[in-house]
């Protein structure tokens, strides 16, 4: 059975380990809720195992609830794992503290989903930019330097200078969004896990905060672990992608295949139900059955419930990985083959 | 306030094929904002009617005063910020001249709102459960314990899974998408005639999107109801809207059916908006952007909103601002030269 789920093995004996700089194993998070009088356990991540490469952009997608928020937020170590481990640059962070954390915490920043919720109201635009400087001081010398590196950041992210002395209130919802990104710029950090960082962004505003993602990668080597429910953004900016599925990575692959071939049947909806400009009439695979809960996820494969191909294997059975290639995996038993995306479309 | 935005089918008519009467009519409704600068102007005489049974988007860059127009609409203004001319009527009823106690009895069963923020909007100390059920008690007076089946049903049907066993939990432990889906079930829990839906799906993968879009349509069509769908992901308002309302620095640049205004947009924002989606762009390419950005609220030109940027602008966008006119059955372009922009 240990072989069947640990789908990163194939991918990881191709390159070098070195290349890796964020290395996720097995992760496991466990929340308890409440049901009724009771307690539950919710499996939020249920042994996630993958890899951030230096420089690249690894995308992120599946349904609302799959865990991947809970997948950021525990490698920025705001929630603390049940099990599994991370590696970053080679250390545990879990084990750090003093200085040395301090630094991990310089190196990964996140841009967070809720661009509300994560902004102080009694801080001017300008103090939440600069804010990370407070405990980082050694960045720059200077409260005139400091001033013009907010005034860079800002209009780097497509907001103006004279923005600086605004408060949060006064921005608009993608104008707040665009806040978060220059704050977690504000370090010039290794890594940058954005989750969903221009979803509340119009097509021009988008496009020029990911050509800006883009550029700083190319200019100073950042990573990007991007989550985004937006598939045509994910196509764009990804070098790989992971789709996550019910706390489980069940796919990945090199973003071309993944996207033009899937072999998770769950891949393969999920591509078909992207809405598209003048497209009434497309093709679509509506997935039936109830979205699982992961509170009580189905036994063998945790995609049976919707699934058209499960069989009864499915049922009893974790699904074992299968790939194209070593590049490309996916856990499932009966994955799609390439003409059968459009056989199973209505 | 009339005149300039005044149109005369656009907004009020009814003339386009098979579509209901008008429910909502928001008639040169104008907003301004105290700042420490001064006053300034977020909306500016905007002008839309929706229909029932009819999606309408309202489509535009961020900050072009979408979610102001939504506020407004409803009553729920910030504090800085009012109403500073034009109507709303809501089947005839002024909202804007309405009392406070005529609006709280029409706002739920009447007029919904969903609020683009999902986190801030769901009370963090009260559990989801209770939220839910808070309407069917409010307005229908109904026991806690019919209530709360209700809201069980209604997570149900914005696809939470296991609603009898999350019922009990708070905002916090939902997913983003999640707490978005819940705040949607609290807007139309009492099938409002008008729902305004300030982007509502922007946290949803495209299945639960699809979803929750569907849910729309089916109370849409069960309900006689007008959505107002403010977004601005065009290939949502592509598949999803009749008409759509673009707006640009606070202003309606253009309105129309989608098919008409999508296919040949007559002015030249909406034209520069479509050109920028990124379909079939190429990993790390530069997508094409509009040049420039939409001016500060204190800056906006006396002219044409758009001169700043626009590729076609001439002396007179400079000194008048354009009116907008009918390009089309029920399509109207804010633009001097609207027949000059093609695809
Ligand atoms: N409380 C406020 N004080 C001052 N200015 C404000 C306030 N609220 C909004 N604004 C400004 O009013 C304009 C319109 O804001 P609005 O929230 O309506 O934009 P929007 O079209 O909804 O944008 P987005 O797509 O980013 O949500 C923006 O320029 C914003 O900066
Ligand atoms: N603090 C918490 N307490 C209890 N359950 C939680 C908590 N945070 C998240 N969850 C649950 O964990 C699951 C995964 O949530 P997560 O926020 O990671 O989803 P997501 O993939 O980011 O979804 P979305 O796309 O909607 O943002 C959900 O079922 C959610 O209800
Ligand atoms: S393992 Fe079976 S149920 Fe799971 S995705 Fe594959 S075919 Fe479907
Ligand atoms: S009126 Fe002139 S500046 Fe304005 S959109 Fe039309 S052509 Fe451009
Ligand atoms: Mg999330
Ligand atoms: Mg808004």
């Amino acid at each position: 059975m240990s072989v069947t789920h640990d789908s990163t093995e194939a991918t990881s004996g191709t390159r070098p380990q070195g290349d890796a700089l964020l290395q996720v194993r097995d992760l496991t998070k466990v929340f308890d809720v409440r049901q009724g009088r009771q307690t539950t356990h919710l499996r939020a991540l249920d042994g996630v195992t993958l890899d951030l490469r230096r420089g690249e952009t690894l995308g992120l997608v599946g349904e609302s609830g799959c865990g991947k928020s809970t997948l950021a937020r525990t490698l920025l170590m705001l929630e603390r794992p049940n099990a599994g481990t991370i590696r970053f640059d080679g250390v545990d962070p879990l084990s750090l503290s003093g200085k040395e954390l301090l630094a991990f915490r310089r190196r990964v920043q996140m841009v967070f989903q809720d661009p509300f919720a994560s902004l102080n109201a009694r801080m001017t635009a300008g103090e939440i930019v600069g804010e990370p400087w407070a405990t980082h001081k050694d960045l720059y010398a200077t409260s005139r330097d400091r001033a013009a590196r907010v005034r860079e950041l800002l209009s780097l992210v497509g907001l103006r200078p004279s923005d600086a002395d605004k408060f949060p209130q006064e921005f608009s919802g993608g104008q707040r969004q665009r806040l978060g990104i220059a704050r977690a710029l504000a370090l010039n950090p290794d890594v940058i896990v954005c989750d969903e960082p221009v979803s509340a962004l119009d097509l021009s505003v988008q496009a020029q905060v990911l050509n800006l993602l883009n550029d700083l990668q190319q200019q100073l080597g950042v990573s990007y672990l991007f989550i985004s429910h937006d598939l045509s953004v994910v196509r764009h900016v990804a070098d790989r992608v992971v789709v996550m599925y019910l706390g489980r990575i069940i796919e990945q692959g090199d973003t071309e295949p993944t996207f033009d071939r899937p072999l998770h049947p769950y891949t393969g909806a999920l591509m078909s139900a992207a809405p598209s400009l003048g497209a009434r009439t497309r093709e679509q695979i509506i997935l039936s059955g109830e979205i699982p809960s992961p509170l009580n996820p189905p036994s063998g494969c945790r995609f049976r419930t919707r699934c058209w191909k499960a069989t009864d294997e499915c049922a009893t059975t974790p699904p074992v990985v299968q790939g194209s290639g070593p590049e490309h995996t996916a856990e499932c038993f009966h994955p799609l083959g390439a003409s059968e995306l459009v056989d199973v479309a209505p | 306030m009339t005149a300039t935005y005044d149109l005369p089918d656009a907004g009020t008519g009814g003339t386009a094929a098979g579509t209901g009467s008008v429910v909502l009519d928001v008639d040169g409704l104008s907003v301004d904002i105290r700042t420490p600068q001064g006053v300034v102007r977020a909306v500016d005489g905007v002008s839309f009617g929706a229909r029932r049974g009819e999606t309408i988007a309202l489509l535009g860059e961020s900050g072009c005063g979408k979610s102001m127009t939504a506020q407004a609409i409803v009553g729920l203004l910030a504090p800085v910020a009012d109403v500073s001319a034009g109507e709303v009527r809501l089947d005839g009823t002024d909202l804007v001249t309405a009392s406070r106690k005529q609006r709280r009895a029409l706002a739920g069963p009447e007029i919904a709102i969903v609020f683009q923020d999902a986190l801030t909007a769901l009370n963090p100390v009260y559990t989801v459960g209770y939220q839910l059920a808070e309407p069917f008690r409010i307005h229908r007076g109904m026991s806690r314990k019919q209530a709360r089946t209700e809201a069980i049903a209604l997570m149900k049907r914005v696809g939470i899974p296991e609603p009898e066993s999350r019922v009990d939990n708070y905002p916090h432990q939902f997913s983003g998408g999640m707490r978005q889906r819940l705040l949607i079930a609290i807007a139309v829990a009492l099938s409002p005639t008008v729902l305004l839906a300030d982007e509502p799906t922007t946290a949803l993968d495209v299945t639960v999107q699809a979803q929750i879009m569907q849910l729309l349509t089916d109370l849409r069509s069960e309900r006689d109801m007008a959505v107002v769908l403010i977004t601005h992901d065009l290939a949502l308002v592509s598949e999803q809207a009749d008409r759509v309302v673009v707006m640009y620095a606070g202003t309606v640049v253009e309105q129309g059916p989608v098919g008409e205004v999508f296919g040949r947009p007559r002015h030249p924002y909406t034209k520069g908006l479509l050109d920028s989606v990124p379909a079939g762009a190429t990993r790390g390419s530069d997508l094409r952007s509009i040049g420039g950005s939409p001016p500060e609220l204190q800056d906006i030109p006396a002219a044409c909103v758009y001169q700043d940027r626009c590729p076609l602008v001439q002396d007179i966008c400079r000194t008048e601002r354009p009116a907008p006119r009918h390009v089309g059955t029920d399509h109207a372009s804010a633009c001097h030269f609207s027949e000059e922009v093609s695809r």
